[in-house]
């Protein structure tokens, strides 16, 4: 890119240097993208959350729980979270690397690229045009747009990475190459099917087979697009916010190499006690219970890099908000594992309690971690103060208080309807063989969980709101960052 | 770990090649899968087949994609598991023989509303259809969604076809005639069980509705193991 790298003029403090301006337009892009997709994405939670105890809130055919719940999912993850990982990706990579991204126009095709997978998904979904596999719900035509963003978005990474000016690669860009190069491998993976017209496929296996290539991607969309780089997330944007050095290259490392060998075998936990060949569910119960380890890695080495720092907790609602998710990480990276031993999953599975264990992941770890970042970031990219400190430490307490009651809310539901499907009574005969006694038992928690999810939702708001006057009473026309090298 | 893992040693150097770093983590990622998903391919007692399991009629194939599009997998799982509390609720375990044509798999991950691996044959065709309809007039206090446009919108009994070819290009065992007459074998079908209906004193007119390919592929659920031979 000559036209971003240009010699300093004559004059100038060093004729033997070399000014390297960002590209950091790319990431606001993104960041405004998050905060605004995080806001709808969680809106459909808080109405399909309605919809379950209270049946009226379903408002026809394209807006019934069916077609809102995989509309919803995809939009916090893929939307959310995935222009979440995309602002920093680009924020971090460019500095990491000392250069410009590789492209301006790939980046921004893969930002516009991006977008209109997720407007097309909004409009497919409530449509009922879906495959019906998790987190994979968008039809061919669009799994064949994903696959043409996705490899631009690596062209244009990989090649900066190429003219980086920097010899060795932080850990961070580690996670991000680990994102790049397996969610295309799964995504491809679960997407192969033969299309049936414009908006219907079937898939190339089917049954077991099906069951099992599902939840390979299934599970590793977990591994890949809400763990790893996130966890490239946490190691640049940490210790920035921290000042403070990444406790251990050695147990990064260690932890890098057997967290990407060890997820990708966890997958047929999901499907314990089903169809799925015996050995193949053990398999993935075992390392599924292996995974804990490289997971606590990841969070030891969070946690710990604020050793002798923790008193700027004080006064720092990024920091805060980071050791809140660092913290949801190594809880539900716990429970995960624990989920998978198949007595729990006996109890568990199939009910609330996995639902709440998937956003205790979500809302703590991938919400928190990207508050945090967002908060981090918005001074920086707009040279300004950020508009209201005490709004985003609202923020950060209607998060926590929000989230808590959620998950709480559903592991008390899903626990006693687990106990209750499987009780008998002294004659042998289920005690609940109606199925509706267990539903009603359970719809208080399902009306607390409204509560959290609409707190979670509020916290969210602010941050909008706090993103807006931030970005407006940025004094003049944003000046992206630049540094000087050795030319 | 500091004597086998050098600061400035062979990891080290690999941080610097990105090529290489890229090669061996996507080598990593790709032992799990395979080894684990070739044996499910290639060994064939993985999946013992099942004599009385047969392809989906070609009404139940559009009756499936119309559960598939209602989002039904969202609440309802169709997998029964060997528990006794399970078969006590839900009726025999099920087996991965029954999955052979399921394109895709409709197992799910949650029982909002109960498992529907057997439900075929369980109500008649009528109950299915007020339950549709309206699901608080058969199961008090349900929380399910109602589903009254299955009664309005019709079925493209032409498009039947088509999905047919596609399944069979994958593996599933329809016959050129089978595909040619589908439209027509769709439409005897749906005919009977819209008579059916009416005749028990539900709706009349269902023979070109969603409702009818719906309640089809609901009734076919879990049946195929207790076919003659079993």
């Amino acid at each position: 890119m000559e036209s971003t790298q240009t010699p300093t003029q004559p004059g100038s403090a060093n004729p033997s240097r070399l000014t390297v301006t960002f590209d950091d337009q790319i990431t606001r892009y993104f960041v405004i993208a998050t905060a605004i997709w995080g806001f709808v994405g969680m809106l459909v939670g808080a109405i399909i959350a309605l919809q379950l105890p209270f049946w009226q809130a379903n408002l026809g055919e394209y807006l019934s729980f069916g077609r809102l719940r995989p509309l919803h999912t995809n939009a916090v993850i893929f939307a959310f979270a995935g222009n979440a990982i995309f602002a920093a990706i680009y924020y971090s990579t460019q500095r990491l690397l000392k250069t410009r991204m590789w492209s301006d126009g790939m980046s921004r095709f893969h930002f516009w690229g991006w977008q209109a997978i997720i407007v097309s998904a909004a409009l497919t979904l409530p449509l009922g045009i879906t495959t019906s596999k998790e987190y994979a719900e968008l039809e061919w035509p669009i799994d064949v747009a994903i696959a043409v963003v996705w490899v631009v978005f690596a062209i244009n990474f990989f090649l900066t990475l190429r003219q980086r000016r920097e010899k060795h690669m932080y850990v961070a860009i580690w996670f991000y190459i680990a994102t790049i190069v397996t969610i295309a491998v799964l995504h491809i993976g679960n997407s192969l099917a033969m299309p049936a017209g414009l908006f219907k496929s079937y898939p190339l296996f089917a049954g077991v087979q099906d069951a099992f290539i599902q939840w390979w991607y299934g599970h590793n969309a977990v591994a890949f697009f809400l763990t790893t780089p996130f966890l490239g997330l946490m190691y640049y944007f940490l210790p920035k916010a921290a000042e403070r050095p990444v406790f251990s290259y050695r147990l990064s490392i260690v932890h890098f190499w057997s967290l990407v060998f060890i997820y990708i075998w966890a997958g047929p936990h999901h499907l314990n006690y089903t169809a799925v060949p015996e050995w193949a569910v053990t398999l993935g119960m075992t390392f599924s219970v292996m995974l804990w380890m490289p997971s606590w890695g990841g969070m030891i080495n969070g946690l710990f890099t604020l050793r002798g720092a923790w008193h700027k907790l004080r006064d720092s609602v990024v920091l805060k908000m980071f050791v809140i998710g660092i913290t949801f990480y190594g809880m539900s990276t716990f429970e995960g594992p624990m989920l998978s031993v198949k007595t729990v999953n006996a109890l568990s599975h199939y009910t609330d309690w996995t639902v709440g264990h998937a956003h205790a992941g979500a809302l703590g770890w991938n919400g928190f971690m990207t508050f945090g970042m967002i908060y981090w970031l918005l001074p920086r990219l707009y040279r300004t103060e950020l508009w209201s400190g005490k709004l985003a430490n609202t923020h950060f307490w209607v998060g926590t208080i929000g989230m808590l009651l959620y998950v709480i809310a559903l592991y008390s539901a899903g626990v006693t309807q687990g106990l209750m499907w499987r009780a008998f009574d002294d004659a042998g005969r289920l005690i609940y063989p109606d199925f509706m006694e267990t539903v009603i038992q359970i719809i208080p928690m399902y009306w607390v969980r409204l509560v959290g999810g609409t707190m979670y939702l509020v916290g969210m708001v602010l941050l909008l709101v706090n993103m807006y006057m931030t970005i407006k009473t940025a004094k003049e026309k944003p000046v992206d960052a630049s540094i000087q090298v050795a030319s | 770990m500091s004597r086998f893992i050098k600061t400035d040693g062979r990891h080290r150097t690999i941080e610097g090649w990105p090529l290489v770093f890229t090669v061996l983590t996507t080598l990593c990622i790709l032992v799990g899968g395979t080894v684990q998903f070739l044996p499910l391919v290639l060994v064939e007692s993985n999946i013992p087949t099942i004599e009385t399991v047969t392809p989906y009629t070609p009404l139940e194939v559009e009756g499936r994609d119309i559960y598939i599009a209602q989002g039904c997998v969202s609440c309802h799982s169709q997998q029964i598991r060997p528990f006794r509390d399970e078969i006590e609720r839900y009726g025999e375990y099920s087996k991965p023989g029954e999955a052979i044509y399921d394109r895709p798999f409709l197992w799910g991950s949650k029982r909002t509303g109960p498992d529907l691996a057997r439900v075929g044959g369980k109500y008649p065709d009528l109950w299915h259809v007020r339950h549709m309809e309206n699901p608080r007039s058969t199961t008090p206090n349900s929380l399910m969604p109602p589903y009254p446009w299955l009664q309005e919108k019709t079925v493209d009994f032409d498009d039947i076809p088509g999905k047919l070819s596609a399944l069979k290009k994958l593996g599933t065992p329809y016959t050129d005639a089978e595909i040619d007459g589908a439209a027509q074998t769709a439409r005897s079908q749906a005919e009977q069980i819209a008579r059916n209906v009416a005749a028990n004193g539900g709706p009349s007119g269902l023979e070109d509705k969603e409702i009818t390919a719906l309640v089809a592929y609901l009734q076919r659920l879990g049946t195929d193991l207790s076919k003659a031979g079993n």
